[in-house]
C-alpha cells in the first residue's frame, strides 16, 4: 500500500484532472504489472541460479574432491564407494558439441548468406519461415527422429551395430542449432551498410567477392556471436541427446563411439538419486557447471555484440 | 568526330523503374577528357543517368532499360559486356563516402585485388600503387604513417579522397561522381574540387551536383535535366550566361529546384 500511496503523490499529472481516482488506479496497477513483467527476467535467472547453487552447495564446498571430479573417468555414484568423477560426461558434452558445431556452421552460416544476400525476397520469405519452424521444433521429436530415422540410417551407412552415438548425436544437434546461427548471422550481414556492398560492387566485386571480402570482415563479430550462440544451444540440449548419444559414459575415440554428455546424466539419474544424500547433491554440482558454461558462452556472444555495436559508433 | 573525342555516347536511352518512367530518351554525348555535369532539380534522373553509366543501377531487380549507352565506343548492354571490366573502366564515387572497413592500404588494393590473380603483383608494387594513388587525391601525407589503421576512423573529407584514390590503380577512363561533396564541409568541398580538377586531363569525369556553384566551378559541360529528359546540354558558360531554353533560365536563376 505504501508503495502505492508513495507513487501518487510522486505523479500529480494536471493532465488527468477529469479521470477519476479508480481509472488512475487501474492504470497504476497495469503500469506496475508490466514492470514486474520487465524485472521477472532477472529475478528468475538469480532464483534458478540459487536454488541449484543451494542444493548442490554442502557438495562442492565440503567432500567433493574437486580435482578428482574433474580429471576421473570414474562416475559410480551408487556403489558402496561412490566416485564422482565427470570427465567422461565432460567428454561426451565437448565432443557432440564439436563435432555437431563442424556441421552447423558452415550449414547455418552459408544459410545465412544465402537468405541475406542471394535469394529473392519471396524466396527469403519462405526460407525464413522453414526456419523458424525448424527452431520450433520440440526437443523430444528431435529425439524420436534420432532414435527411429537416423539410427537405422547411420547403422545401414557405417555398419556401426548402434546407430545411437556421438555421430547422431551430433547430426541432431546441428540440426537443432542451425535456426539459431542462421537468425543470428543474417541479422549481423543484414546490419552491413548498404554502402559498404555498392563500394565494392562499383569496384566490379562480384556477389561472391563482395561476401568474402567485404561482408564477413564487417560482420565477423555478430557472425561470431550467432555461432556461440549455436555452441549455447548445442552444450545445453538435454532430451534430444539423452536419445541419440546411446549413454555410454566413457572419452569417445570415433564418432561412432557411444558417450554421454552431462545433460544427459542430470535428466537420467535425478529421479532415482535419493534427495538430499551425495549423488543428488553432485548432480546438482553439474548442474552449476552447465550454468557457468551457458553464462560464460551467453555472456561472450553478448559482448562480442555489444562491442561490434560499440565500434560502428565510433 | 573522332571517337576519342567523346567517351559516353547515350543513344534514346530510357529507363523505368517499375512502372514509373524516370528517363525519357536521353542522347548525349560526354566529352574525353573533361568535367560534366549533371544538373537538375531532384528527380530529375540525374543520379539515375549517372547509375547507367557503371549499370550499378541493375542492383535492384526492377530496373529495366532500353537504348544504347556508348563508353570508349562499346555498348554496355552488349551480351558479351562483363560488368566486372566496365565497373573497373568506369569508376564510381558516391554521394557519402563509403570506405570499406578495411586498413587504408587494403581500401586503396580492393579493387586490384578483385581484379588480378592472387600475387600477380608483388608486395613493393602494391606498396608503389597505394602511394601513387594516395599521392594523386593529396592524402599521402595525412595518412602515410597509419596505412594499416582502419579507413572508417579517417574524416569525411579524407575517406572521400580515399574513395576517389581507390579508383586509381584500376586506371579508368571515367570517373562518375554521385555529389560527392554533398557530405563534407566548405572546406572538404573546396578540396574535392581542386582535386577534381587535377584530375580532368587524365579521366573523363561526369559529376552529379545541386551545388549551381559547384557546377559552375568544376565543369566545362552542363547537361540540364529535367523530369528525366535532358533540356539543354553545352559549355558550362553558355548554359549560365546564355541559356537557350527558358526551363534553363528559370532553374540557373533560382526561381524553382
Amino acid at each position: 500500500m505504501a508503495t502505492i500511496t508513495g507513487n501518487l503523490n510522486e505523479r500529480p499529472t494536471p493532465a488527468r484532472r477529469g479521470t477519476s481516482s479508480l481509472q488512475r488506479l487501474g492504470e497504476l496497477a497495469i503500469e506496475s504489472l508490466i514492470r514486474l513483467c520487465g524485472y521477472s527476467a532477472i529475478l528468475f535467472v538469480f532464483g534458478i541460479f540459487f536454488f541449484v547453487f543451494r542444493e548442490g552447495a554442502p557438495m562442492l564446498f565440503g567432500g567433493l574432491d574437486l580435482l578428482k571430479f574433474f580429471t576421473s573417468t570414474d562416475w559410480n555414484p551408487v556403489s558402496k564407494t561412490p566416485s564422482y568423477g565427470i570427465l567422461g560426461l565432460l567428454a561426451g558434452t565437448a565432443s557432440v558439441t564439436v563435432l555437431s558445431m563442424a556441421l552447423a556452421v558452415p550449414l547455418g552460416l552459408g544459410a545465412a548468406v544465402f537468405v541475406s544476400e542471394f535469394c529473392s525476397p519471396k524466396i527469403k520469405e519462405a526460407l525464413k519461415i522453414a526456419i523458424e519452424m525448424l527452431a520450433a521444433i520440440p526437443s523430444i521429436v528431435w529425439g524420436f527422429i534420432a532414435y527411429m530415422m537416423l539410427n537405422p540410417l547411420i547403422i545401414w551407412a557405417t555398419g556401426a551395430p548402434v546407430g545411437l552415438n556421438v555421430l547422431n548425436a551430433s547430426i541432431i544437434l546441428a540440426l537443432m542449432s542451425v535456426p539459431v546461427i542462421v537468425s543470428v548471422g543474417e541479422d549481423a550481414l543484414k546490419a552491413v551498410p548498404d554502402s559498404y556492398r555498392e563500394a565494392a560492387l562499383a569496384l566490379g566485386a562480384s556477389r561472391w567477392e563482395i561476401v568474402y571480402r567485404v561482408l564477413f570482415p564487417a560482420a565477423k563479430n555478430g557472425l561470431l556471436a550467432a555461432v556461440l550462440l549455436g555452441i549455447g544451444r548445442a552444450i545445453g540440449e538435454t532430451m534430444a541427446v539423452l536419445m541419440a548419444t546411446g549413454n555410454a559414459n566413457q572419452i569417445p575415440t570415433s564418432p561412432l563411439d557411444r558417450v554421454q554428455t552431462l545433460t544427459a546424466t542430470i535428466a537420467a539419474e535425478l529421479g532415482e538419486a535419493v534427495q538430499g544424500d551425495d549423488h543428488y547433491r553432485v548432480l546438482f554440482v553439474i548442474g552449476i557447471l552447465l550454468f557457468v558454461i551457458a553464462f560464460v558462452v551467453n555472456l561472450s556472444a553478448d559482448l562480442i555484440v555489444r562491442g561490434i555495436r560499440g565500434k560502428q559508433n565510433a | 568526330m573522332a571517337p576519342q573525342t567523346y567517351s559516353i555516347c547515350t543513344r534514346d536511352l530510357n529507363l523505368w523503374y517499375g512502372d514509373f518512367q524516370a528517363l525519357k530518351k536521353i542522347s548525349v554525348d560526354i566529352r574525353a577528357s573533361c568535367v560534366t555535369a549533371l544538373i537538375g532539380p531532384s528527380g530529375c534522373g540525374k543520379t539515375s543517368l549517372l547509375r547507367c553509366f557503371n549499370r550499378i543501377n541493375e542492383r535492384y531487380g526492377n530496373v529495366r532499360t532500353t537504348g544504347e549507352i556508348s563508353i570508349l565506343g562499346k555498348n554496355v548492354y552488349d551480351e558479351d559486356v562483363s560488368l566486372s571490366e566496365l565497373r573497373k573502366t568506369v569508376g564510381m564515387v558516391f554521394q557519402r563516402p563509403n570506405p570499406l572497413p578495411i586498413s587504408i592500404y587494403e581500401n586503396v588494393l580492393f579493387g586490384l585485388r578483385v581484379h588480378t590473380r592472387h600475387n600477380a603483383i608483388n608486395k613493393s608494387q602494391r606498396d608503389e600503387l597505394v602511394e601513387t594513388a594516395l599521392s594523386d587525391v593529396f592524402l599521402w601525407q595525412d595518412v602515410k604513417d597509419k596505412l594499416q589503421s582502419k579507413a572508417t576512423l579517417l574524416t569525411l573529407e579524407q575517406q572521400q579522397k580515399l574513395c576517389i584514390a581507390r579508383l586509381l590503380p584500376l586506371k579508368p577512363r571515367v570517373i562518375l561522381m554521385d555529389e560527392p561533396c554533398s557530405a563534407l564541409d566548405a572546406e572538404g568541398t573546396q578540396a574535392i574540387e581542386t582535386l577534381i580538377d587535377t584530375l580532368k586531363e587524365r579521366y573523363t569525369i561526369v559529376i552529379v551536383t545541386h551545388n549551381m556553384s559547384q557546377a559552375a566551378r568544376t565543369s566545362e559541360e552542363c547537361i540540364y535535366m529535367l523530369l528525366g529528359e535532358v533540356i539543354e546540354h553545352g559549355k558550362t558558360k553558355t548554359i549560365f550566361l546564355k541559356p537557350q531554353r527558358k526551363e534553363t533560365e528559370m532553374y540557373i536563376e533560382g526561381r524553382y529546384g
